[in-house]
């Protein structure tokens, strides 16, 4: 008999589920709205210029492929840093923190969670905004952490419950770990406005909670590289010490490169030095150091002048085609006579959308029209063309009138 | 300010092989040696990026049709199906009975850290943290922090490497195999061992295989010289082939950063060989979701490379004459460090430098030896007495041959 007689048949993954229903889909219509990767307005996945550039510039230096540091490419997390905090940052220039690469967004937050549970030991509550990405509750329960939630989506609304939030965030107990997303929230799309922030950073630090911001799509959510990381750069100058996962997967478009990072403020340098050396003692044991490609065409591409003005009007470029999706698929909804306000639809922001669509009516899309999406009505934006958008609007009306 | 969440994070004492070679790096002497850290290096001292690598990568980076999209969680197909072939063999039962699975790593240790996460999870119980895992005494060191963070609490060592005699504590070995509990999971290097470069030899794995089978232990293999250690990769494969030949369900992590000189693309690849279809495929389900909280997918670049060139038979050859190239220049520099060392005198028996094979070398030098190697002489070495014999060069042969000699005769 065998060892592994017992192991149960893990369930399937439920957004590559979609993807594997759409494959088999034979209807020429189809679409693939569960996705979470860019594609162009031909319905293509999207290799940057600037990573084109990078990758020539890489095969003409005929480098070698020693290993890397544990943490990773030093010119990658330099500029990983910069690109999060801002180079007039007074956190960034005083050198209070450190920076390490990891396995994209999955692997950066895994690293933080690791590091967490070993050395805050002042709380094992990892509080996630309801909803958030399906991910992020069996990493911190892998990394040995307990999740608990706060009031964050308000479905009548399908918007922001902010009082809601608040709330919930005033009464979680002193010293927990709240996660908070940085921009285009995932799944919902639906993003704190600047003066909400200020309110949430206000009463983080009231409460004493250790804040973990998870930057996914920093350019990619407004076409600002600035803009979306407002909300990280002023919890900072509140003087809350967050660490932050960042991914260049989205916005750079290195999905399979795994091109990522971890970073911690610190209170000075030489608490930096400490933390730093206890991340590598992490990693060490999980897959000794990082992989070099994503990380040196990330570098090169940040750290060259002409190549990220490039890489910036790309990734605004990006952005653009996603809001005027969103715009074009409100007007094909109103021209399809649809008496529903799906305001929300231009009103979220990033690559999902959370349609407000029920169960039912997303089976119905599956089945009648061939549009796939994940059950609790999100969308993939990037997923839509104007080739396709119609066809989009005309399916939603029919199952909601 | 409150104080730091983070004032009492101690300060971690650095992984001590970068360590060694971060103090090569400072070293202003112009006659330093490296023979630290695990990388291949030319008879010039250099970085070799294999000629067929170079080429496949030019192939990859000129077809305009691949992009950066994201693997599936479990790596590129291609990658995994090759890999374990290439460990298994073309005529492996086990390829042909279709009860192989295979999940693309970061590189060795990465394949090592998922296959430990799976056990903790799923072998001998569910979640047993209690079931010992055995580590050879010497080992490589990352192996103990590898089952230690997976959730293991009970890892201890097994006999292997005889200091008097310079060679394998066999009896040592099958003592501790007859001792150990039932079911507890044994670390076994494929080839090359890490640091000993001492191998059993195959009369020496039946016999371990008869007491792991006898006693139900569970065989994790570590293959990270397939090719790199002997020239050849069958016979760098014999140990693992053997035990699935005798109907062991075992692990095998592979890396694929010395024999293909891809070292910071991560590329590994965990083998599983199960009884039958069924279970492979619900451990397969299982390891996903176990990566899926790790890294969600692995890096592409690494794995094309790997992909394209076992996948053609003109590239695999191209290869394979690659690999022995570093293997041969690896025995000819121990065949070089022997003849010198006998040549001088040094005390002692020198066969144990062409006797051990793989990129290591146990010198059988002692911690003061090592010492006055590094500070008088400006050769790196691990405190073990561990070298690289990649790191020995036609140049520097004749420096190290005598600076071994002196710190054998000057220091005891």
């Amino acid at each position: 008999s065998s060892w592994w007689s017992h192991v149960e048949m893990g369930p399937p993954d439920p957004i590559l589920g979609v993807t594997e229903a759409f494959k088999r889909d034979t209807n020429s219509k189809k679409m693939n709205l569960g996705v979470g990767a860019y594609r162009d307005d031909n319905g293509k996945p999207y290799v940057l210029n600037c990573v084109r550039k990078a990758e020539a510039t890489i095969a003409s230096k005929k480098m070698d492929k020693e290993y890397l540091p544990i943490g990773g490419l030093a010119d990658f997390t330099r500029a990983s840093a910069e690109l999060a905090l801002g180079e007039n940052s007074e956190a960034f220039k005083s050198g209070r923190y450190v920076t390490v690469q990891g396995i994209s967004g999955t692997g950066s937050l895994r690293i933080g969670a690791n590091f967490l549970q070993r050395f805050f030991k002042a709380s094992r509550d990892v509080y996630l905004p309801k909803p958030t990405w399906g991910n992020h509750t069996p990493i911190f329960r892998d990394a040995g952490l307990q999740l608990q939630a706060y009031r964050y989506y308000d479905p009548k609304t399908c918007s922001l419950d902010f009082s809601g939030a608040m709330d919930d965030i005033s009464k979680i107990p002193e010293k927990s770990i709240i996660l908070l997303h940085a921009c285009a929230h995932n799944p919902t799309g639906v993003d704190p406005r600047q003066e909400q922030w200020k309110e949430l950073a206000a009463i983080v630090k009231k409460r004493n909670l250790l804040v973990y911001f998870d930057m996914a799509y920093q350019g990619f959510a407004s076409g600002d590289i600035n803009r979306d990381a407002w909300a990280v750069r002023h919890f900072i100058e509140q003087g809350i010490n967050i660490v932050l996962a960042q991914s260049y997967a989205k916005n750079m478009g290195l999905y399979g490169e795994r091109a990522g990072a971890f970073t911690v403020i610190c209170s000075d340098v030489e608490e930096a030095k400490r933390v730093e050396s206890q991340l590598k003692i992490l990693i060490r044991p999980m897959y000794s150091n990082p992989p070099l490609n994503g990380a040196r065409i990330a570098s090169i591409i940040l750290n060259t002048p002409d190549l990220r003005k490039e890489w910036l009007v790309e990734v605004k470029g990006m952005a653009d085609r996603i809001i005027s999706m969103r715009t074009q698929l409100v007007s094909n909804l109103k021209k399809e006579g649809s008496s529903h306000n799906w305001q929300h639809i231009t009103d979220q922001i990033g690559m999902f959308c959370f349609t407000g669509l029920k169960p039912d009516q997303v089976e119905r899309l599956i089945k009648e029209f061939s549009i796939y999406m994940t059950k609790d009505g999100r969308i993939s934006v990037a997923g839509v063309t104007s080739g396709n958008v119609a066809y989009l609007a005309h399916a939603i009306h029919q199952v909601t009138k | 300010m409150a104080a730091s969440i983070f004032a009492a994070v101690p300060r971690a004492p650095p992984v001590a092989v970068f360590k060694l070679t971060a103090d090569f790096r400072e070293d202003g002497d112009a006659r330093k040696v490296n023979l630290g850290v695990g990388a291949y290096r030319t008879d010039e001292g250099q970085p070799w990026v294999l000629p067929v690598v170079k080429k496949v990568e030019q192939m990859i980076a000129s077809d305009n049709s691949l992009n950066h999209e994201y693997l599936p969680i479990l790596g590129l197909p291609e990658f995994r199906a090759n890999a374990s072939r290439i460990a298994l063999g073309d005529d492996s039962p086990a390829i042909k009975e279709n009860r192989i699975g295979s999940v693309q790593c970061l590189g060795g240790t990465g394949a090592l850290r998922i296959g430990a996460e799976f056990l903790r999870r799923w072998y001998n119980g569910n979640n047993n943290t209690a079931t010992p895992v055995y580590v050879s005494a010497p080992s490589w060191e990352n192996h103990n922090s590898v089952f230690l963070d997976a959730g293991f609490k009970d890892i201890r060592t097994y006999h292997y490497w005889d200091a008097a005699k310079r060679g394998l504590d066999l009896k040592g070995l099958l003592d501790d195999m007859e001792k150990a509990p039932e079911f507890s999971i044994f670390i076994l290097h494929a080839c090359a061992h890490n640091p000993t470069g001492t191998d059993p030899t195959p009369d020496q794995w039946k016999q371990i295989a008869a007491v792991m089978k006898r006693r139900f232990l569970f065989p994790f293999f570590d293959s990270a010289y397939q090719g790199f250690a002997s020239g050849s990769l069958d016979k760098d494969a014999w140990a693992v082939r053997y035990f699935v030949s005798e109907g062991f369900e075992l692990f095998c992590a592979q890396s694929f950063s010395k024999n293909f000189g891809l070292y910071n693309e991560r590329v590994g690849n965990l083998t599983v060989v199960g009884k039958d279809t069924d279970n492979v495929q619900r451990v397969l389900s299982q390891m996903e979701k176990i990566v899926r909280t790790t890294w969600s997918n692995p890096p592409s670049q690494g794995a094309r490379i790997v992909a394209t060139t076992l996948a053609s038979p003109q590239l695999f050859a191209e290869w394979y004459d690659n690999v022995k190239t570093m293997a041969d220049r690896v025995l000819l520099m121990r065949s070089e460090l022997r003849s010198r060392l006998e040549s001088l005198g040094t005390p002692g028996t020198w066969n144990h430098i062409t006797d051990q094979i793989g990129m290591f070398s146990f010198t059988g030098l002692n911690p003061k030896q090592v010492e006055y190697m590094i500070k008088e002489k400006h050769i790196y070495l691990m405190a073990s007495g561990r070298i690289n014999m990649c790191g020995l060069t036609t140049k520097n042969l004749d420096y190290v041959a005598k600076s071994i000699h002196e710190a054998v005769t000057k220091i005891q």
